[in-house]
């Protein structure tokens, strides 16, 4: 590939960015009731209510995060932007599990770690319970943080080699005393050892002691610590091995209605995430390709993208590889700092036609199905979306 | 540009080779590493076969010893601490084993090639790619350093890298993850091998790019009419691939079969619960299948049958009887050619 020199390419980002803006709302999601709250008190009371099943509580809105490129090292210029997020919308429903699969690189992540207000959002907002995390600090975003908890992908380097279990399960109640008193800890965290699988015995020993998938359960048990609604899953299983996964995905689905739980699991395996989800989300560089159902965004996508990485996935029945029709795509994901103009998938698009260059298509159901009671009429950010069965076998 | 290929991967009938000595084979290997800790037992008589154009899947969790194997194949086992107490790598009937430093390494790179899993890892950061893939070139074959750069931008076309020819004198990281597992594909073809080792070579990869690599192997494979050892643990790029199948539990190779009598018959009960723990449509919402308990530690592995412990249909003679890989038949006896599996209770497995 020649690439052009890296100044024209990031006056260039930056024009782009220029042009985009401001960014559309996505039109289908739903409403979202803002709680006004006058005080701190008021705003954690809002947090602690309970919300009722099915109801949204977790609203995603236009959610945009852009990592500065500076040049320079005293006098540091911005001189443009990794877009990682660019603008997503979407709900997460009370006692569902919302997947979301892409390829490396495609923003997954920093979703997870700005719901996780790890890091702060660029722009839009992220409302829990009708308040907007993003711009709440102190009790009440303490209170939140409390609520939403998060798996890691590698259970080799997210756990203290020197600390003990019990105090790697416990460390959350330093944070939040008010969960269980100081007297009752060790043997709240004996509790939730033996909730994920693993004998309460074991609370002294180290994690090198534990295998990678005994691991990936004192990660759960950290997640469940606090008692939180939702859980952020980034790659829980990637990094175990196949007769392990599945362990800990039953883990997983028993814990979710034995405490009511919320996930937003991310994930690029499809197969897994079609297992454990409601419903999915397809993303690419930095925006949502499209948001379904399991069914809708299995057996019916819309989006060439999603065509294209189901039809990737390898499936394990060898009867169906001779039949099979698979769309290769060429070339890799462009850079997010550089993203092409209209639609980001026009470059490796076999529809592309000069409409996907100029405009962005609107995550919507497609104007086709728009009224008619088919899996496909589901939200697509394409401008000639069509029906195309990629996976008949699976 | 996108290719929509209808006939990917579908293997070409074999010709059937001219010399019939079998390619590669490995008997009765066995490969120990002493630690401080105790001797640990990675491979523990592995044995199987690859004819040219053919491809055997080498299937296993992590802790197998499926990579072990491939790299006592090569030659590449850091020995101290490995050891090779017995066993035979025979290429093209002769003992790898037996031979001296210089005798294997005319065959390494030249005759057996192998891809590496983390290309970014495997690769030098501060040579260039064009550097590394000339290398080959200059000390197999003794060319000059334009004749080697010359033929290693050839290669890169080879693989499909666009602008072979600008991106020569380029590092390693300024290729994307697929790039690199292209060149070290192009490493590996450099000197037309007759068999190549892919040591996972997709598993650090998205889908997408996945299914570009896995074609392009393919592609190659039936060119060169190569023959390909894949040593991975992902079902279903197995089920794209393979002709044949050796799946390895605890050093040992515990079934052996085509590719799809594996996947619709399987003759050992940790196949078989490899197969059910994948999520299927029909079993959403419910439990997946899981094999209980974890791989055994290879310091003190179980006696009797390693799998007895997270075995459902184990029973006393699991516990104290090694059961040995025996060729599986139909019911009434008919032979199953290329089927075997190590498990006391084979026939109930399959037929019942």
């Amino acid at each position: 590939m020649a690439e052009p020199t890296k100044d024209s390419k990031v006056s260039k980002a930056a024009e782009f960015s220029k042009a985009e803006e401001p960014l559309v709302a996505t039109p289908n999601v739903s409403e979202v009731e803002t709680v006004d709250a006058a005080s701190e008190t008021e705003a954690v009371a809002a947090i602690e209510a309970p919300v009722e099943r099915g109801e949204p509580i977790l609203q995603v809105r236009n959610l945009v995060k852009h990592f500065p490129l500076t040049q320079g090292i005293l006098i540091k210029k911005q001189v443009g932007a990794v877009k990682a997020v660019d603008g997503i919308s979407f709900d997460l429903y009370q006692g569902e599990t919302l997947g979301i699969v892409g390829e490396s690189g495609c923003g997954k992540s920093t979703v997870a770690k700005l719901l996780m207000t790890l890091e702060r959002a660029t722009a839009g907002e992220v409302f829990y319970k009708g308040q907007d995390i993003t711009k709440l600090s102190g009790r009440a975003l303490k209170a939140v943080r409390r609520n939403i908890q998060m798996v890691f992908q590698d259970p080799y380097t997210s756990l203290n080699p020197r600390m003990t279990v019990g105090d790697i399960i416990g460390e959350p109640f330093e944070i939040h005393p008010e969960v269980a008193p100081k007297g009752s800890r060790r043997q709240k965290v004996q509790e939730l050892l033996d909730v994920v699988g693993l004998n309460p015995e074991y609370i002294n020993r180290y994690p090198h002691q534990f295998s990678g998938g005994q691991r990936q359960r004192i990660g759960i048990a950290r997640g469940l610590a606090l008692n939180p609604e939702i859980i952020i899953c980034d790659e829980p299983v990637s990094a175990l091995d196949v007769s392990v996964q599945a362990q800990v995905i039953n883990l997983m689905g028993k814990l979710q209605d034995e405490f009511n739980l919320s996930y937003l699991f991310i994930a690029h395996d499809l197969s897994i995430v079609r297992h454990i989800s409601d419903r999915v989300g397809v993303m690419y560089l930095g925006k949502m390709a499209e948001i379904g159902s399991d069914e809708q965004i299995y057996d019916h996508p819309t989006h060439p993208y999603t065509q294209a990485l189901l039809s990737a996935v390898p499936v394990p029945d060898p009867e169906a590889r001779e039949g099979r029709e698979r769309i290769i795509l060429t070339g890799d994901v462009p850079s997010p700092a550089n993203p092409p103009s209209g639609c980001r998938f026009r470059t490796r698009c076999w529809k592309a036609e000069d409409k996907c260059a100029q405009e962005v298509p609107l995550l919507a159901v497609p104007e086709r199905f728009v009224g008619q009671d088919t899996p496909a009429a589901h939200e697509s950010a394409c401008h000639f979306a069509e029906e195309k069965d990629v996976v008949h076998a699976a | 540009m996108t290719i929509i290929d209808k006939t990917a991967f579908v293997p070409e009938p074999r010709s059937g080779g001219d010399d019939s000595t079998t390619l590669l084979e490995v008997r009765d290997l066995h490969v120990e590493f002493h630690t401080r800790d105790g001797v640990v037992k990675a491979v523990n008589g592995v044995n199987y076969s690859v004819e040219a154009g053919e491809t055997l899947a080498v299937l296993g969790e992590s802790g197998s010893g499926k990579s072990v194997t491939a790299q006592a194949v090569m030659g590449i086992l850091d020995m101290p601490p490995g050891k090779i107490p017995q066993g035979e790598i025979l290429f093209r009937g002769q003992d790898m084993l037996k031979m001296s430093n210089e005798e294997r390494r005319k065959i390494r790179g030249r005759k057996v090639a192998m891809i590496f899993q983390d290309a970014l890892s495997s690769l030098n950061p501060v040579l260039s790619v064009g550097y590394q893939l000339a290398e080959m070139f200059r000390v197999h074959e003794g060319m000059g350093r334009k004749q080697a750069k010359a033929k290693a931008i050839e290669l890169m076309d080879k693989v499909k890298i666009p602008a072979a020819k600008e991106r020569v004198n380029d590092y390693p990281h300024q290729f994307s993850g697929g790039m690199r597992q292209r060149i070290m594909i192009a490493m590996a073809l450099a000197l037309e091998p007759d068999l190549i080792i892919a040591d996972e070579p997709t598993t650090a990869l998205d889908v997408t790019v996945q299914a570009q690599v896995m074609d392009l192997l393919a592609e190659l494979q039936r060119e060169y009419n190569m023959g390909l050892i894949l040593i991975t643990h992902d079902l279903g790029v197995v089920a794209d691939v393979a002709d044949k199948i050796a799946v390895m539990y605890a050093g040992r190779i515990v079934e052996t079969a085509p590719v799809h009598e594996l996947y619709k018959r399987p003759a050992h009960p940790y196949t078989r619960g490899l197969l059910d723990s994948i999520p299927r449509l029909d079993q959403k919402g419910q439990e997946l299948y899981a094999i209980k308990g974890l791989p055994p530690n290879l310091l003190k592995i179980p006696g009797g049958c390693a799998f007895n412990p997270r075995c459902p249909k184990a029973q006393d003679i699991c516990r104290t009887e090694i059961p040995a890989l025996v060729p599986v038949t139909e019911q009434d006896g008919a032979e199953l050619p290329g089927r075997g599996s190590a498990c006391h209770f084979w026939k109930e497995t399959i037929h019942g």
